[in-house]
This record gives C-alpha cells, sequence and structure tokens, in this order.
C-alpha cells in the first residue's frame, strides 16, 4: 500500500485573497485543511518604534495607514488616548463631528469588506456597487481634511478645522457632461452637512440592493453558513471584538457599553448573531451599516441646529487661529513652541479604546513627561481575529479558508503595525 | 473618580490581597502590579473569580531610557542649550544594563464583559537578558500570538509557550526592535544585487537624526494655564 502523506501548500503572500500580504502554510489532508500557520509582518514598518521618536501630533498621520480602509477611526483612539492623559476637553461640536465621520468610517470600512469578501467567493457585482458609494464618502472626508483617505483630520481637543459650506463638484469632461453631469451633482450644490444628508437619504436604498444581490443568493449560502462556527465561549477565549464577537451572539459594543464622546445621547441597536458563522457576522455587518446610517442622521441633524467651536481653545496644545498668531504675541509664541517642540505629556500612561468597524481599536501610551511618547502600543483588532485563522478553518475545505479571511475583515496595515 | 473603579479596587484586593505588590487608580483606570513568579495564579484568579473573560491586550515596556531626555532645559539659563541630537541607543555600551532591576514589564489590559470594567496587570520579569514571564496561553487562548510579538519585538520568553518563534519582523532578523537599545535604524539594511543576483544584507549606511530633540517639561499644559 502506498504511503499517504500530508501535502503542504503555500498560500500568499501575493494572492488575491490573501487581503493584501499575509501567507499562509496550510497543511492539506486531501481538500481539508489539517493546520493553517500564517506568517504575518510582511507590512510591518515599525509604527510604534516610529512614534516613539515623534511629537504626539506628528505621529497621527502614522494611524491612518494602520488599518488603512477605516483611518479616522485609528485616529479617534490615538487622539483621544492624548487627551485623557492630559485631561483636555473636546467641544461638543467636534464630538459631534467626530461620531459622524467615526461612523461614515465605518460605513466604507464596511463597504470595502463586503466588496471585497463577496468577489472571493465569487459575487463581481457588488463589489462594483460598494465602490460607487464609497466614492462619496470619500468625497466627504476629501471635503474636511483635503485627502481622499489618510486625513489627519482628528486632532487633540477636537478636529482640524470645522466642515466647509461647498461640495466638490464634477467637472464637465468627455465622461461626464449635460444632463448626466447634472445628475452627479445635483447633491453637491449646498454644503457638506447636505451632501451627507443626501446620502443618508438614499444609502438604505442601496443597503437594500446589495442584499438582493446576497443575502437570499444561494452560492453565497453555500459558501458562508455554517462556515468558521466560532462558539461565544471561543470567541471570548480567542479576544474577539467588534463584529466578530457580536456574530457569534456576544451583545458588546462599546459604543454602548462604555460610550465616549457623544454616543450616549444617540440612539441605535447593536445587531447580533446567533450561530457565529460567517453568514451571521454578514448579516451583522449589514445591520450596522444601517444602524450607523442612523447615526450619522442624528449627527447630521444636531451639526445644522447648533454651531461651536471645533477646536479646544487650550493653546498649550491647539495651535492659536491665523489671525492671533499675527497680532497677538502670546499666540505667536504659542504657535512657535507648538510646531517646534510640541507639548509634554506628563509621566503617566493610558488605554483609550474605540469601537472600530474591525472591533476594539485601543492604544495603550506611556509617557515619562516628555513631548514624544515613552512607548505606544497599538491594539489592533485584526491581530487576535487572524491569530484563530488555525481554529477557524481546520476540518474545513481549502476554499472555506476563503471566506474565513473574508469574514475576518482583515487588513494587514493594523495586524503588521 | 468613578465608583465603578473603587468598586473593582476592593474587590481585586479580596482576590488577590495576599500577592498584590501594588493597585493604583489613575485615569479612571486601575493598574495593579503582581509578582514574576505569581503572576500565572494571579492572572488565572482575574478571569476565574473577578469574571475578566478577556486579555485585551499583552505588551511590553523596555524602561531602559525612562526619564530621559535629549535637552536639558533646567540648567539651560548658564550654559545655554546644547544640539541635542544624539541617539540614546549609540550612546550605550552593549553590555545588557543588567543593573538596572525593573527594566522590563509586561502589562495585560483585560476585559470584563459581564462587569463592564477594565483593569491593567503590570508583571516586571527578573531582568537579564532575556526576561522569563509564564505564558497565560492557558488562561486565554489569545495569549498566543500577543506572546510572540512581545518575544520578537522586546526579547520576553514566555515559559510555557508551545511555539515561541519571532512573528513580525523578517525571517532570520537579528535583535529586538522595541527595546530601548536597538536603534531606530537597525542594524541591517538590504538591496538587491545586480551582480550575485540575490538580495544582500549590509550594514546600514544611513544615520540617525534628532529632528525635534525629546524634551521633558515638568510643567503640564493643562496645569500651566
Amino acid at each position: 500500500m502506498p504511503e499517504i502523506r500530508n501535502y503542504t501548500l503555500n498560500f500568499g503572500p501575493q494572492h488575491p485573497s490573501a487581503h493584501g500580504v499575509l501567507r499562509l502554510v496550510l497543511e492539506l489532508d486531501g481538500e481539508t485543511v489539517v493546520r493553517s500557520d500564517p506568517h504575518i509582518g510582511l507590512l510591518h514598518r515599525g509604527t510604534e518604534k516610529l512614534a516613539e521618536f515623534k511629537p504626539y501630533n506628528q505621529s497621527i498621520g502614522y494611524m491612518d495607514r494602520l488599518d488603512y480602509v477605516s483611518m479616522m477611526s485609528n485616529e479617534h483612539a490615538y487622539v483621544m488616548s492624548i487627551e485623557k492623559m492630559l485631561g483636555v476637553e473636546v467641544p461638543e461640536r467636534a464630538q459631534y463631528i467626530r461620531v459622524m465621520f467615526d461612523e461614515i468610517t465605518r460605513v466604507l470600512n464596511h463597504l470595502m469588506w463586503l466588496g471585497a469578501h463577496a468577489l472571493d467567493i465569487g459575487a463581481m457585482t457588488v463589489f462594483l456597487y460598494a465602490f460607487r458609494e464609497r466614492e462619496d464618502l470619500m468625497d466627504c472626508y476629501e471635503a474636511v481634511s483635503g485627502a481622499r483617505m489618510h486625513a489627519t483630520y482628528y486632532r487633540p481637543g477636537g478636529v482640524y478645522r470645522d466642515l466647509p459650506d461647498t461640495m466638490s463638484k464634477y467637472q464637465e469632461s468627455d465622461w461626464h457632461s449635460g444632463k448626466k453631469l447634472d445628475k452627479l451633482n445635483e447633491t453637491r450644490e449646498g454644503s457638506l452637512l447636505e451632501f451627507i444628508e443626501a446620502f443618508t437619504e438614499r444609502f438604505p436604498g442601496y443597503i437594500d440592493e446589495y442584499e438582493t444581490l446576497l443575502t437570499d443568493n444561494r452560492i453565497w449560502k453555500q459558501r458562508t453558513v455554517d462556515i468558521g462556527i466560532v462558539s461565544p465561549e471561543r470567541a471570548l477565549q480567542l479576544g474577539f471584538t467588534g463584529p466578530m464577537l457580536r456574530g457569534s451572539g456576544i451583545a458588546w459594543d462599546l459604543r454602548k457599553k462604555q460610550p465616549y464622546e457623544v454616543y450616549d445621547k444617540m440612539d441605535f441597536d447593536i445587531p447580533v448573531g446567533k450561530t457565529g458563522d460567517c453568514y451571521d457576522r454578514y448579516l451583522v455587518r449589514i445591520a450596522e451599516m444601517r444602524e450607523s446610517n442612523k447615526i450619522i442622521k442624528q449627527c447630521v441633524k444636531w451639526l445644522k441646529e447648533n454651531d461651536g467651536p471645533v477646536m479646544s481653545s487650550d493653546n498649550k496644545v491647539a495651535p492659536p487661529s491665523r489671525e492671533d498668531a499675527k497680532s497677538n504675541m502670546e499666540a505667536l509664541i504659542h504657535h512657535f513652541k507648538l510646531f517646534t517642540e510640541g507639548y509634554s505629556i506628563p509621566a503617566s500612561e493610558a488605554y483609550a479604546a474605540v469601537e472600530h468597524p474591525k472591533g476594539e481599536f485601543g492604544i495603550y501610551m506611556v509617557s515619562d513627561g516628555a513631548n514624544k511618547p515613552y512607548r505606544m502600543k497599538v491594539r489592533a483588532p485584526g491581530f487576535p481575529h487572524l491569530a484563530s485563522l488555525d481554529e477557524m478553518v481546520k476540518g474545513h475545505m481549502i476554499a472555506d479558508v476563503v471566506s474565513i479571511i473574508g469574514t475576518q475583515d482583515i487588513v494587514f496595515g493594523e495586524i503588521d503595525r | 473618580m468613578k465608583q465603578s473603579v473603587l468598586d473593582l479596587q476592593t474587590r481585586v484586593n479580596e482576590v488577590l490581597g495576599d500577592i498584590l505588590v501594588s493597585s493604583d487608580i489613575a485615569l479612571d483606570e486601575l493598574t495593579i502590579e503582581l509578582p514574576a513568579d505569581e503572576a500565572f495564579a494571579g492572572l488565572q484568579k482575574c478571569r476565574d473569580e473577578l469574571g475578566f473573560e478577556q486579555l485585551i491586550d499583552l505588551c511590553g515596556v523596555d524602561y531602559l531610557d525612562y526619564g530621559k531626555a535629549n535637552w536639558e532645559t533646567m540648567g539651560a539659563a548658564n550654559s545655554g542649550f546644547s544640539r541635542g541630537v544624539f541617539d540614546f541607543a549609540e550612546d550605550e555600551s552593549e553590555e545588557g544594563h543588567l543593573e538596572m532591576e525593573r527594566r522590563f514589564a509586561v502589562v495585560y489590559h483585560l476585559l470584563s464583559i459581564q462587569n463592564n470594567v477594565r483593569l491593567r496587570v503590570k508583571v516586571y520579569p527578573v531582568n537579564t537578558q532575556m526576561p522569563v514571564v509564564d505564558s497565560v496561553i492557558d488562561v486565554w487562548s489569545v495569549a498566543n500570538w500577543f506572546e510572540r510579538e512581545a518575544f520578537d519585538l522586546l526579547g520576553i520568553l514566555f515559559q510555557g509557550h508551545p511555539d515561541l518563534r519571532r512573528i513580525l519582523t523578517d525571517y532570520g532578523f537579528v535583535g529586538h526592535p522595541l527595546r530601548k537599545d536597538f536603534p531606530l535604524t537597525g542594524h541591517v539594511e538590504m538591496r538587491y544585487d545586480a551582480d550575485k543576483g540575490r538580495v544582500v544584507y549590509e550594514p546600514v549606511s544611513i544615520e540617525n537624526r534628532v529632528n525635534v530633540p525629546r524634551v521633558i517639561r515638568h510643567t503640564s499644559p493643562a496645569k500651566a494655564q
């Protein structure tokens, strides 16, 4: 009788469904996965080490590049840890802007996840649909920060600047002209808030479109139902947070349980799954997009009715206005000190976490009283999720590995740091 | 100060009282310290008796350069400021700094979902070139990769870990990059050598540059107002 040995397969690091640079060493018995060993670190840039050598404000831009599909949520945890240690108060309007953009970011992230996950499993259309809406939301990013992705918009003490009164419009070109152009610019005539409001009006319809394509789709269900089941007990043991934990039926959401900014004033629900398989996590994320849409609406309403500062007036942390810096000596000194040396944080340590689209994103910051962090640790939600891959794929077919990588919402920017 | 944190402190004192080294509340966060040889038992009690079913984060901290600044601001009135552009890592010998007693710390961030509280546990292993702590992989499975990361970046060994390999750095990497005596530029650089037809590693050619000196101010911005 011939000896039968397990087959070892190298998956990635360059593979379209590896979601970046994941190298998996899979041990196969026929088509069944016996063991999987993820090799990560191919995108390691040493963010934590770099941050130790820079004044606090100069590392905000690095945060965008951690989880590069939910940029502002990363910044949020970082500035929150600094604000906690300094005891800086954030103006209410800035808190509403942050919550609104956190939710816009969540929708951006979930759309990216939905498109990529569906594409991996073989549904091309959803990807194109999802990117249509991402375009509008990235225009919102651009309107407030000037950058479509790496915004650096949140600053300790508030946000960089107030929401703009105008929205960028499509120009006449060979592709867009006449009625088509007017249609594209229809919602862009007013302010950013009006644009976002119009988006929240049409977005639930778009989610219905995605659901029509997937929720009852036979192929989709065959590929996701009962794949990668995680029990609630194991989910806690494996350090799951966010939709991965809620998919297993545990109603835990930092926005509700440990509310930060103005989340306690928002009306929204926490969707939870039942069986903890890939399909449940899909339903949870879809429901989360609807909830985010609700929160964005409430923020837009408040922001339209209320005005106020968007940055702390504490000039030891937040820069003075341009006008002040040119007419007032003290403001000029503040400006100079802030942009050369930065501010020092009293010797202390703090952990600040936000409900990031992928789970709990936390920053553990240690300061020894200097103008640079002594140690900064990024608690990335994807890291424990990917660590559980071996357990989740064991006993499944090799094609299910792709479904499970997809359902974990893996982004290597945050895992490798 | 939040009542829930005070309540937690009382509970922690009850359960871990005999092995607790310290317990402090700062910024509404409770930090406790456990002795290295009792850490495993203490953490297990945290899970079983205090209800911390999740290990949110595990990381190492190297306290070698704690409180050191590039610029001495207090004495500068008499002598003027120095250039303040050196890197501590270049300045120090490679001996291993064994004279410092509490150099490394392993920091555990725990979360209790049933009680909705957080706890930070610190453990200071005995300072050797390779400090050792007991692995908590049997308490929380998630510790597996977190411990591999702490080993990779700071060279802390976890006794009882089944597979303590490097995780984030390159295959064949030498050193532990988050240690304070590891320079920001690293030790080697990599390029493709066309003659040899392969990638080669060479000692770094760039110098570490300090753009903004590290300054410690003893007045906090909030208090200065």
